[in-house]
Order: structure tokens, then C-alpha cells, then sequence
């Protein structure tokens, strides 16, 4: 039996530089990055992707307060994408509703604001929060989303480090294909910027961003590039089975067309080109597509040195030469690395590339490092194009996780 | 310290707890949860707030005392008016 097909119906997001899809995308095609600086606790400023949407349109002040701020980064975005594809809760059957989340991590945050608060009490843990647990469970996100929209069908996260957000809309498809749910909610998210320890972890790294300026901090295959800009944000689809989307009249922005996950099994921090390029011919496989089909390469690159130098290898492995309609880019060099977010708000950056046949640069690029001087690059400026109807999206994380997630244009 | 003061103190703490209430014309005598959207988190809230910002000890035993603004005062007065000046 044919696997049920698979569509994205909406789209809610919250980036750096935009709290909407088409805000996104001007952003993107107009070079407007997102980049600041923020105040971290005993790091002083540092640079940051910092998301300014409207946390009160969806929730209450007390919600705010006592939620954290991936829960709400996950509301604004779950709320905006169900508005995006026009769906009402009140017709949702509530128990047929899924809500998978990805996340780099959780719980970081409200563990650090724990110490810090019992710091100012002498260390006496009779101050320590009662919300602390409910905070910090790892489905957090996902269940104040849950709670948020009252839907009572299954709501968890899924932690797969920097790959999450491909993972995400992953893991819905199977669970639609399934039969499990019949509407999902699905995506990434990431509220990384509040915890100190990230930025201290990748500083110890030697792979933090440093530059003079905060909008070209971020500039992955450029010779000067430095490190990781840490960045928040959101995006969450609706994913529906297509004769259900075809039902209710609904928008499809495209089709899941093909994806994989596997795992290096070779570092705990760094990526395995050779495994890479293994995930991405899976994906290709499962999509029935050779590589020269496919239009819009986003690749992960994080403008770590030898990051982009590996991705780029695995790249150039699997799309080499005899490619002449595939197109490289690179969001992060806008936004920074919104973690958990990442594969699923730089797939919605490129999603309107369907309809407005241009890609989106990678932008920061002064100095194109040879080593990632892929063939098909799109630097520094938009790029026209005959021709977009795939999109291959690649994430990768830590401990060696990797998925690539395919789209293609919606043909009925 | 009077019991209108503590009912101030204990007001001024759920202002911030429940932020989105209108607090003006809260009955002193109705239970705080008939009256305001106030659940067991929030006397939490209450019990930790009274900890940090007056070193006031509330015993789960004594829970019950905080129903209302009226038995709020009649219990934490005593407590306040015990506590050692500060300063």
C-alpha cells in the first residue's frame, strides 16, 4: 500500500528578523539579518539572535510568567500557523490533534535562573521554584502548547540536538502516515539564548562568533568566519495527510517528499562528512530523486571553521559536478543558529522560493573560503532562477545526528 | 504593623503573581480563589513570596490561613509584628 502523501498546510514562525513568514522572506531577499547584542549573565554583551514577537497575543501575563520562554516561543508559533492555514480549534477533533516539537535542549535555562535566584539566599534550596519540574521536563514546550490550544492528542518534544527541527516535521509525517493523528503541529524550537551555558560551552569551544559588527557576525563559508552566533526562535507547520488537506480546501505550501536520520557514530562534537553524505542519499532515495533534482541545497554550515569545510565535503560528495540547476544557500548567515529551530524556520525560509523562483543568499561572504567554494553557491544576493520545485534541507547536531529533510512543490 | 498593612503586603504579592487581575475591589471577607483565578501554584507563590520578601514562614499546616485577605491578617500580623527589626 502507497504511504499516504504528505503536506504542509501552514506556516507559524518567530526568527531574528521576522515574526511572520513573509516578513522572514523579505528579510532574507533583502539582506536584513537579525543579529544584536545581549547582556548574558556573568558573560557580559554578547551576540545574539534575539526574537521580538508579541508574547501577549496568545497568552495571558501570568501565563508568561509562570510558562518558560520555549513554551511561548511554541504557542506564538502553533497559534500563527493554525491562523496561517485557517483552521479553527473549535473544529479540530482536540484528540486527533499532534503536537511533536523539536529542541536542542531544555531545561538549561530555568535550572540556571534557579541557581542564580537561591544564590541571593545563601544557597538555601527552600527558595528553589515550584515550578521548577513542570519547567524543566523535556516535553515542556510541547505541553504548554498543549495546554495553550487545549488539544488533548499527543504533545511531546523531540531532542535531537541542532537537527530537531527537521525532526520535528519528521516525526509528524510518520505519525500521520501512522493513522496516530490526523492534524499535526510540528517544528522546532529553540529558547537558548537565556542560558549562559551555551555561550560559555561553545566559548570553551572556540567556536563562538566574534565580530564588530552584530549583522556580520554570522558568515558561514567566508574565509573570516569564527564560530557559532547563538540565536531563539520558532517555526511550527501544520502537516496534514493530503486527502485531508484536499478535504477541507486548504493551502499547500508542498509536499514531504523524502527525508533520513542517522547518526555518525564517530565524535561527540565533530560532524562526519561521509555520514552526512550517507543521510542525504538516503533522503534523496526515499524521494525517488537524483541529486541533480533537486533545486535549493540549505545546508546546516554553522561558520565553524572546520564545520562548513565537512558539510561542504559531504556536499560536494553527493552534488558535485553535473548540477547545474542546484542552488546552495545558507540562513543562519541572517538569523545565527536558532538550535532547535534551525532546520524548521530556515526550510520556511525557503519555502517561498516555490512561488517567487528566486533563493535566498548566504549572505557575509567577503572572502569565499575555497574549501567551501561549492558549485551552484548563492552568495551575498538573491539569485532569479528558471526553476524551483525541491528543496533539500539539511540539519545536523551534536553527538553526531543528522537529518535532511526534502520538499518538493505541491503537483496535484 | 496594622492588618490593613498586611492586606496591602499580601495584595501587593498577588498583583504580581496574577497579573492579568483587576485587584481593586477585592472582598476581604470571600475566599481569594472565589474571587480571583488563583490555583494551588499560586498560594505556592504566595507562601514563597512571603519567605523571600519578609522571612515569613508559612507552614503547609497553616495554608488554610491564607483563604482570604481577612484571615490573611488575622494570621501574618502576629507574624510580622514578631519579626526582628530590621536595619
Amino acid at each position: 500500500m502507497q504511504p499516504s502523501r504528505i503536506v504542509i498546510t501552514g506556516v507559524g514562525l518567530t526568527a531574528p528578523n521576522g515574526n511572520s513568514l513573509a516578513e522572514f522572506r523579505r528579510h532574507l531577499l533583502t539582506g536584513v539579518a537579525g543579529i544584536e547584542r545581549i547582556d548574558v549573565r556573568y558573560m557580559g554583551s554578547q551576540l545574539a539572535g534575539v526574537c521580538h514577537y508579541d508574547a501577549l497575543r496568545y497568552q495571558t501575563r501570568k501565563e508568561l510568567r509562570v510558562g518558560t520562554r520555549a513554551g511561548s516561543i511554541s504557542i506564538y508559533c502553533a497559534r500563527e500557523a493554525l491562523a496561517d492555514t485557517g483552521v479553527s480549534l473549535e473544529t479540530l477533533p482536540k484528540d486527533r490533534v499532534g503536537i511533536y516539537i523539536g529542541c536542542t535542549e531544555h531545561g538549561n535555562v530555568e535550572t540556571e535562573n534557579e541557581v542564580y535566584n537561591i544564590s541571593k539566599f545563601n544557597y538555601d534550596t527552600k527558595f528553589w521554584s515550584h515550578y521548577h519540574n513542570p519547567r524543566t521536563v523535556a516535553n515542556n514546550a510541547a505541553g504548554e502548547t498543549s495546554l495553550n490550544l487545549g488539544t488533548t492528542g499527543p504533545a511531546y518534544t523531540i531532542g535531537a540536538a541542532c537537527a530537531a527541527g527537521n525532526m520535528g516535521l519528521i516525526h509528524a509525517s510518520q505519525m500521520l502516515r501512522l493513522g496516530e493523528v490526523d492534524f499535526a503541529l510540528c517544528g522546532g524550537v529553540s529558547e537558548s539564548i537565556h542560558t549562559f551555558g551555551i555561550f560559555a560551552g561553545f566559548k570553551s569551544q572556540n567556536a563562538l562568533a566574534m565580530h564588530a559588527e552584530p549583522a556580520r557576525a554570522s558568515r558561514p563559508f567566508d574565509r573570516a568566519r569564527n564560530g557559532i552566533v547563538i540565536s531563539e526562535g520558532g517555526c511550527l507547520y501544520t502537516l496534514e495527510r493530503l486527502e485531508d488537506a484536499r478535504a477541507r480546501g486548504a493551502r499547500i505550501y508542498a509536499e514531504i517528499a523524502g527525508y533520513h536520520v542517522n547518526s555518525d557514530a564517530s565524535d561527540y562534537v565533530l560532524p562526519n562528512p561521509q555520514r552526512q553524505a550517507e543521510c542525504v542519499r538516503a533522503a534523496l532515495a526515499r524521494a525517488g530523486l537524483a541529486p541533480a533534482g533537486i533545486h535549493i541545497v540549505n545546508t546546516h554550515a554553522t561558520a565553524t571553521p572546520l564545520g562548513d569545510i565537512q558539510e561542504c565535503e559531504a556536499i560536494r560528495a553527493v552534488f558535485g559536478e553535473g548540477c547545474p540547476d542546484t542552488h546552495i544557500n545558507n540562513t543562519k548567515s541572517f538569523i545565527g543558529h536558532t538550535m532547535g529551530a534551525a532546520g524548521a524556520l530556515e526550510l520556511a525560509g525557503n519555502l517561498p522560493s516555490f512561488d517567487d523562483l528566486t533563493v535566498h543568499p548566504t549572505i557575509n561572504v567577503d572572502d569565499l573560503d575555497p574549501q567551501c567554494a561549492l558549485p551552484g553557491l548563492v552568495l551575498n544576493q538573491p539569485r532569479p532562477v528558471a526553476r524551483v520545485d525541491t528543496i533539500l534541507n539539511n540539519s545536523f547536531g551534536m553527538l553526531g545526528i543528522n537529518s535532511t529533510l526534502i520538499v518538493r512543490r505541491f503537483v496535484p | 504593623m496594622t492588618k490593613d498593612d498586611c492586606k496591602k503586603l499580601v495584595l501587593d504579592i498577588i498583583a504580581d503573581i496574577a497579573p492579568d487581575e483587576d485587584l481593586t475591589n477585592v472582598r476581604p471577607d470571600v475566599r481569594l480563589r472565589d474571587q480571583l483565578q488563583l490555583d494551588s501554584m499560586d498560594f505556592l507563590d504566595i507562601v514563597m513570596e512571603l519567605r523571600k520578601r519578609h522571612g515569613i514562614e508559612v507552614p503547609e499546616a497553616d495554608y488554610l490561613q491564607l483563604a482570604s485577605l481577612d484571615s490573611c491578617a488575622e494570621y501574618l500580623t502576629p507574624k510580622f509584628n514578631a519579626l526582628p527589626a530590621r536595619g
